[in-house]
């Protein structure tokens, strides 16, 4: 435990130094040039459009970190092989990979924190200006606290993208770890129309691939909340529970395989 | 250290200084071969469930874009037609149709709404950009509450658009009948306010006369919870205002006529009447016009121009 701890920690330092933190000043500056610029050109709506930008913005830098952290973790080590001065070391090659995932798991929840914080402020400095006439007509309030809801599945979600792409980086180059953790992602957000092919297909044995396929694939949709949080619709806690669960048990089977096969490279 | 600093701020410079040489060549360059005037009125991708599937887990955001987009085109055609050398008017519904100004309107409010169907202010907003008669809008009655149909479609619970497609029968088609239906439709939707169904009693009593008319606008601007739709019916019951006065201006120039036996056809012979100390002023303190034969109406550079058109009273049945 305490050499997974260690190796995650050192992670999470090592994407400081790399200038991952970086991303937070830009998300800064796409928020407060969002909140100035929005006013002016959404006919009212600029609340709700602040908050789909935030959402998405998180969405969108956590999957770059995912990503292109993600697929260096491991294959990094080997590339530097740096990987040969670690195995010596008393530290199993599970509490590697896992403490390498630990570390950007980490690195995601420090940047979403301060992403969170920064979007709550934009949000009140919006809500500040507004007259409490027009407030009334959101359809949820700025500060809405449901809206930790949807950050929150965003970040589960690249949880399991983390995972995937470490998984990749475990047997792939970075390249094609990239381009499949990428593929993954999008196919995870098209899922469902695996388990609907049958509305556009006749064959029997094509319907029941596309819906064994449904089952196998991450099904990321469902972590996508971000819509009916901003329009103030319920998002129930058992749902919250399930989606978390499901996401839970997929990463540990993604991490398993992935300790699977590193643990069966050979580095001679 | 000192070095590094003079350095830095020596690099930064050349940078600025190179920027902005950048930037006259392109002003200059600008000057001399002015770049093409870009009419973006094209929507390349029409369909909103294939924009849906590639926007992927972004549709919200997406659906923000267009929506911009949506605001930004009704502006710009609507400041177009603003610009335009005054010409006779055509008939409303024939212009809109003949200018294409509007043209990708329903599109793009379209996309939006499919992108993000539970956009409200996008079934509510664009129904009235749609409704509104040529030159302020589309003149497109009929869009409008296929838009508005839609979203009750995606949100059963919102009386509010049944109110709206009721409303668009009233004030666009002056089809009273219809918009009672309309109004007593919203009123049957749970939670809906009570008011909704004695709105349709009236509406197939009363549809039509500019009291009710009025009332509508001012029950509008007392629940409207958006500065625009506010300000919207401030700009119509000033028309009402308006209306009201061109009728008191016409009666007293219709007996001046009698009594000088023809029509004053301008306001100089108006003033020596005596009939007013001063060229009278609409509401928004544009004076008002007189036609040669004697009629008063708004001018055109007045921010009420065009008033509505007075809708009829409900033929009997």
């Amino acid at each position: 435990m305490k050499a997974m701890a260690a190796i995650a920690v050192n992670v999470f330092r090592e994407s400081v130094r790399d200038k991952v933190l970086y991303n937070l000043v830009l998300f800064a500056i796409l928020m407060m040039g969002a909140s100035y610029l929005l006013g002016q050109l959404t006919a009212g709506q600029d609340v709700k459009i602040i908050k789909d930008l935030g959402l998405s913005a998180m969405s969108v830098f956590g999957l770059f970190i995912a990503i292109f952290i993600g697929i260096g973790l491991v294959s990094k080590e080997v590339e530097r092989r740096s990987v040969y001065s670690l195995l010596p070391k008393p530290i199993h090659r599970y509490q590697l990979v896992l403490g390498k995932y630990s570390g950007l798991t980490l690195t995601l929840v420090v940047n979403f924190v301060i992403m969170t914080i920064a979007f709550y402020a934009v949000l009140m400095y919006t809500a500040r200006g507004t007259p409490p006439n027009v407030q009334r007509a959101w359809d949820a309030p700025a500060l809405d606290p449901a809206l930790l809801k949807a950050i929150g599945l965003i970040l589960i979600e690249l949880l399991l993208v983390t995972a995937i792409a470490l998984f990749f980086s475990t047997f792939s180059t970075p390249i094609l770890s990239a381009a499949l953790t990428f593929g993954v992602f999008i196919v995870g957000h098209f899922s469902t129309d695996l388990r609907n092919f049958d509305q556009v297909l006749n064959s029997p044995a094509a319907v029941r691939i596309a819906r064994g396929l449904y089952w196998v694939l991450p099904n990321l949709g469902q972590f996508d909340v971000k819509s009916q949080v901003v329009h103030g619709q319920p998002v129930p806690i058992g749902y919250m529970a399930l989606t978390a669960a499901y996401a839970a048990f997929y990463i540990a089977m993604i991490l398993t395989m992935a300790v699977f096969v590193f643990s069966r490279r050979d580095f001679k | 250290m000192k070095r590094t600093l003079v350095g830095a701020f020596g690099a930064i410079a050349l940078a600025g200084a190179l920027l902005v040489a950048a930037i006259q060549v392109q002003a200059a360059r600008e000057r001399e071969y002015p770049p093409p005037q870009v009419d973006e009125d094209a929507v390349y991708i029409t369909s909103g469930s294939a924009l849906r599937r590639l926007s992927g887990a972004y549709n919200a955001l997406a659906a923000d874009l267009y929506w911009i987009r949506a605001i930004q085109y009704y502006g710009a055609a609507k400041a177009r037609l603003a610009e335009r050398p005054l010409a006779p008017d055509p008939p409303p519904m024939l212009a809109a149709v003949e200018s294409k100004e509007f043209s990708q309107l329903y599109t793009l409010l379209d996309i939006t709404t499919t992108l993000d169907p539970m956009f409200d202010i996008a079934y509510r907003f664009g129904s009235v950009f749609l409704a509104e008669a040529y030159p302020a809008g589309a003149a497109r009655a009929d869009l409008a509450v296929k838009l508005l149909e839609k979203g009750f479609r995606a949100r059963p619970d919102k009386w509010q658009y049944l109110e709206d497609i009721g409303f668009v029968y009233y004030w666009y088609v002056h089809d009273y009948r219809q918009a009672a239906e309309w109004f007593q439709k919203a009123g049957e939707v749970p939670g809906a306010p009570v008011w909704l169904k004695p709105l349709a009693a009236a509406t197939l009593s009363q549809g039509g006369d500019r009291q009710s008319s009025r009332a509508m606008w001012e029950r509008i601007r007392q629940s409207a919870d958006i500065g625009w739709l506010k300000r919207s019916a401030d700009h119509h019951i000033l028309q009402f205002l308006a209306l009201d006065q061109i009728d008191a201006l016409q009666s007293r120039l219709d007996a001046l006529a009698k009594t000088r036996g023809g029509p004053a056809g301008d306001w100089g012979a108006v003033l020596r009447a005596g009939v007013f100390p001063r060229i009278p002023t609409d509401p928004s303190g544009a004076p008002y016009e007189l036609t040669s034969d004697g009629r008063v109406r708004v001018s055109r550079s007045s921010e009420l121009f065009p008033l509505p058109v007075e809708p009829q009273r409900l033929p009997p049945r």
